[in-house]
């Protein structure tokens, strides 16, 4: 079998996994539609504030919820002993490790990037900056993922891991915001978009060559 | 053929042994003694390098494991306390990933001829998380049908299995032997392998 051969049957165990374990996947999406919805409900009708802070709003809820399934990354295949069969396997780790990357940021990402245009309607968003949104989401949700794997395989077995977890990769998820934020921003003041993306995708390709590196190297860790 | 010299294992501050060495050649397998803790599944997860070495080494014809990567892990089967099954998917499913894993293909229909064997027919659409543990260990045990890797490391693989499973894996394991192949196993029952007397190794508390 070939080494794509083994990077989908990963990425296809995961989704369903995923599929047959609904709650996990529905949590932290109904976590980011309600975190999202309760500002409109609390600043009330102010449509020229909601605008002004539509984009930092929904990039921090996605940066929660991305953090909400984290832990479910690599703790389950470590309590059941699939990731030890995983290091065992004739195909490199960081193959199988970026498999499985990509399966969270279907599950995890994914939604978010879809379901964010319902939500910037709430904050009055024009249906341009809501592409930017769009845009933007789609950049920064597979980086969320791919930088919070290395802190949930860093912090795999740990006591308390999942405080940890966050306290390791939110201020690292700090550049995807900046830049995520800024280009919705950088549209509705009509400044462009072009730079801020630009910059989220060099960070996107970055992470995706380091990341599963980085992760497969705190996985042997743990697994020793 | 795996060599082992001069082993030793070091876990936090304490050493569990030391000066291991023994070889194990094709058509024979060493069963692993000793009381708990005393080190024998450090020393099996040392053997398919998943544990680093801390002194000494472990060559597997005559190259050192660490040097041989892929080809080595291709040729292990390891099966650890865990049964690497997921709950939420179905013993087929289970079977056909756990194939792909190791990188070889297995169709719908083998899988369930395969779990046929194992006593599991009838049960192949259901989640492993319904399975009773000795049915659980059954279908971890079924990879050691599709492997055709010549080394198996086996951890305590007659956990939670009734007799007559018991008896199905002793006699896999004979045909294993029979066919050139070597097993190293841990075992706090007395194992009995048709035509093969086991090499035994007793690691002692140090």
């Amino acid at each position: 079998m070939t080494a794509l051969g083994v990077f989908l049957a990963v990425v296809r165990r995961d989704l369903l996994v995923a599929l047959r374990r609904k709650s996990e996947v529905l949590t932290s999406l109904f976590f980011f539609v309600i975190v999202v919805s309760l500002f409109p409900l609390g600043i009330g009708p102010e449509m020229d504030l909601l605008r002004k802070i539509a984009p930092g709003v929904l990039w921090v809820a996605a940066l929660l919820a991305t953090m909400l399934s984290l832990n479910r990354l690599f703790a389950n295949d470590h309590a059941d002993g699939t990731l030890e069969q995983m290091a065992l396997a004739p195909v490199p780790l960081g193959l199988l490790v970026a498999a499985k990357i990509f399966a969270h940021w279907l599950t995890s990402g994914l939604p978010l990037v879809l379901i964010a245009p319902v939500l910037g309607v709430q904050f009055d968003l024009g249906s341009r900056a809501l592409g930017v949104l769009m845009l933007s989401l789609l950049l920064g949700t597979p980086l969320l993922s791919l930088i919070g794997a290395i802190g949930a395989a860093l912090t795999l077995g740990v006591r308390g891991g999942g405080v940890l977890v966050s306290l390791l990769t939110l201020p690292l998820f700090i550049p995807a915001l900046i830049f995520g934020a800024g280009a919705v921003e950088a549209d509705i003041s009509g400044m462009g978009a072009a730079g801020h993306l630009s910059l989220l995708g060099g960070l996107l390709a970055l992470a995706a060559f380091f990341a599963p590196w980085a992760t497969t190297a705190a996985l042997k860790i743990a697994l020793e | 053929m795996l060599t082992v010299n001069d082993l030793a294992c070091v876990r936090g501050d304490r050493r569990l042994f030391a000066g291991l060495a023994f070889t194990l050649e094709p058509r024979t397998w060493i069963y692993l003694a000793g009381e708990n803790g005393v080190g024998k599944t450090s020393l099996l997860r040392m053997l398919v390098g998943l544990a680093p070495v801390e002194a000494g080494e472990i060559l597997w014809q005559g190259t050192p494991i660490a040097r041989l990567g892929d080809d080595y892990r291709r040729a292990v089967t390891y099966l650890g306390h865990h049964n690497a099954l997921k709950e939420e998917l179905t013993g087929r499913e289970n079977l056909c990933v756990g194939a792909a894993l190791a990188g070889q293909h297995l169709a719908a229909p083998q899988a369930d001829a395969l779990l046929a064997r194992l006593g599991l027919a009838g049960r192949e659409e259901l989640p492993v998380r319904y399975f009773s543990q000795g049915q659980k260990r059954r279908v971890a045990l079924a990879r050691l049908l599709w492997s055709n890797a010549p080394l198996w490391v086996l951890d305590e693989p007659f956990v939670a299995l009734d007799t007559a499973a018991v008896a199905w894996l002793a006699t896999t394991l004979a045909e294993h032997l029979a066919g050139g192949g070597m097993a190293i196993l841990t075992s706090h029952q007395e194992v009995m392998i048709e035509g093969n007397t086991a090499q035994q190794l007793r690691l002692e508390r140090s």
